[in-house]
């Protein structure tokens, strides 16, 4: 929370065009809140860029990132995000233990960044232990459900 | 009226933009934020921060009473709703409006005919728009029988939708029943409402839009966008005004755009969406949005209009202040999104920690961003990391201060879609201007 924005994209124009202008690669700014660094890129006609590090500032998303165990007859979500059992509310479930499965065959749908994302099985084989609840905000690489050979 | 402290219920780059167009018109900002963006960006430049609720939308910013409430104990006495999310929510700006609360936006009428894609046609085709075949279908048996009507491929969209989430293209009857379930799964998730619109899908069509202003008696335009590289149906190039085409044909539609805003009084900043044929430039409406789009700063570039600032004195009761005749647009501008997706595997999202930013900066360079170096990408939210909006005299001159600026570009550690936009940028089709839908997958690797 502060007064006022330090700079606008008008005013990092103008600095770099000042920059470019000069003799400086680069120009670093710190204040309490903010570092800025604007940097000559490498090579004769590279441009400059424009690096922000703020106080404070970072995502602090607290979604499920233990990483998963290493289960070889698991299948594993393939991203981070909502697990779930079957296409819809109410539907019935894409699989079931005992139910034969092939490469392609569709296990389950993860929802990342507002999309319904398929989890193929990604070999054959017997369903024999749905893991993650439906629902369940899973890592990328957690194991979701256990299949025989 | 006058807005004195304005609550903010978005995130990212968009919650930034609104911060500093209200900053600089001397209005205090409320974000309501989730708790998984307590400490981004906006929520540390935010003159205060309401949490709204966990991370998942449908707690948060998707949750109406939660957002309601949080704008009143902050005393807000307006609310900006950004783009997605709440923005084309009718009951939003009802709850709003019943809390004695100023929705930064159209009437709550005009969300209703145009966050229904029906009504919407309808009222376009008394405007005297042209439209394209197809029509709702709630159920599995009614959607066959509309695709009977429309022919394939067609497109399946969701009814309350949005920014192609809910949206899929069929090609085969026997591929209907499943891209349905998915669409209506989408649909459900993205807007809680499964409904299904079918409509005949044009195989070469640019995407071309027009910006329109209005005050709710008189409207405008601010020229076009050409909006046509699209992956899953979702923008990510956008440029201002649309290229290669005949001014005539751009005149008719910008006409066509400010007919429609005219006939059902818009007020505030919208967009009337068109499809294009890429041969004959016939052209046929799709949607109005009824809020800011992502894509504004191009149109921001060449018009030298602060759109935001126009929605807020649009919201304060002000009639325009713009004439037609006033808006002089100049050169070309371009923008592209970064995302967090790999591009290389069918744009699969690609969520976690930006350890470095690096973005483009220089003469004629825009980046609108709420990641700088550490900022997290949750999976929550849809993938947009920051939008690249360059300037330049002439289109020529955009594209190449575009592939400077892709070229230092630099993000670590997820994959985003900067690689993808560096060979936009570097093929001759999109130098020349004018491509259709269909780009993308007539790019090489």
């Amino acid at each position: 929370m502060s007064d006022d924005l330090p700079l606008t994209h008008e005013d990092i124009a103008e600095i770099t065009a000042i920059l470019e202008n000069s003799g400086y690669r680069e120009l670093d700014l710190s204040t309490r809140r903010f570092h800025l660094r604007l940097a000559r890129g490498d090579g004769d006609d590279a441009g400059f860029t424009q690096e922000w590090q703020w106080a404070g500032a970072s995502g602090a998303a607290e979604a499920s990132t233990e990483s998963a165990e290493a289960d070889p007859d698991a299948i594993a979500a393939p991203l981070p995000g909502t697990f779930y059992h079957a296409p819809q509310p109410g539907a019935p479930p894409f699989v079931q233990p005992g139910d034969e499965v092939g490469p392609e065959t569709v296990v389950g749908i993860i929802e990342t960044m507002k999309l319904m994302n398929p989890v193929h099985a990604g070999r054959s084989g017997t369903i024999s232990e749905v893991i993650a609840p439906n629902g369940a905000m899973v890592a990328k690489g957690q194991a979701l459900i256990r299949l025989n050979r | 009226m006058t807005i004195r402290k304005l609550f903010i219920a978005n995130r990212g780059e968009i919650a930034l933009r609104v911060i500093r167009t209200a900053r600089r018109m001397g209005i205090a900002t409320v974000l309501g934020a989730s708790e998984a963006d307590a400490a981004s960006l906006p929520a540390l430049e935010a003159d205060e921060v309401a949490i709204v609720g966990p991370g998942p939308s449908s707690q948060g910013y998707l949750a109406i009473d939660r957002v309601v409430a949080a704008a009143k104990a902050a005393g807000a006495d307006a609310v900006h709703p950004g783009y997605g999310f709440l923005s084309e929510n009718a009951d939003f700006a009802r709850a709003m409006a019943e809390a004695g609360i100023t929705f930064v936006g159209p009437s709550i009428a005009t969300l209703e005919g145009m966050g229904d894609k029906l009504a919407a046609r309808r009222l376009a085709t008394e405007a005297g728009l042209p439209v394209l075949p197809g029509g709702e279908a709630q159920t599995p048996e009614a959607v066959r029988q509309r695709a009977a009507e429309t022919g394939y491929p067609l497109l399946l969209k969701a009814v309350a939708g949005g920014g192609g989430k809910g949206m899929r293209r069929v090609d085969r009857p026997e591929d209907l029943d499943a891209a349905l379930a998915m669409a209506q799964a989408e649909a459900q998730a993205s807007f809680g409402n499964p409904a299904v619109y079918v409509e005949r899908f044009v195989a070469r069509g640019r995407h071309v839009e027009v910006q329109v202003l209005g005050d709710g008696v008189r409207a405008i335009h601010l020229g076009t966008r050409d909006c046509s590289i699209q992956r899953r149906f979702q923008k990510l190039v956008e440029e201002a005004p649309a290229p290669a085409m005949p001014d005539d044909a751009r005149a008719a539609i910008e006409a066509a755009a400010v007919r429609l805003a005219r006939h059902i009084g818009y007020r505030g900043a919208g967009t009337a969406e068109f499809l294009v044929d890429a041969d004959d430039f016939s052209f046929f409406f799709l949607e109005l949005n009824a809020r800011i789009q992502v894509e504004h700063p191009v149109t921001e570039a060449i018009t030298g209009v602060d759109l935001i600032e126009q929605q807020l004195l649009v919201a304060m009761g002000k009639p325009l202040s713009l004439t037609q005749s006033m808006v002089r647009p100049t050169g070309a501008a371009i923008e592209v999104r970064i995302n967090a997706e790999d591009p290389d595997a069918d744009f699969r999202p690609s969520p976690g920690t930006a350890i470095r930013a690096a973005w483009p900066a220089g003469p004629g360079v825009r980046v609108d961003s709420h990641i700088a170096n550490g900022c997290e990408v949750p999976p929550f939210y849809d993938s947009l990391m920051g939008k690249v909006i360059v300037h330049a005299a002439t289109r020529e001159e955009a594209v190449r201060r575009l592939q400077a600026a892709l070229s230092s570009l630099e993000i670590d550690v997820m994959p985003t879609t900067a690689p993808l936009h560096r060979r936009i940028a570097a093929d001759p089709r999109f130098a020349a201007g004018g491509v259709d839908t269909g780009f993308l997958s007539g790019l090489q690797a």
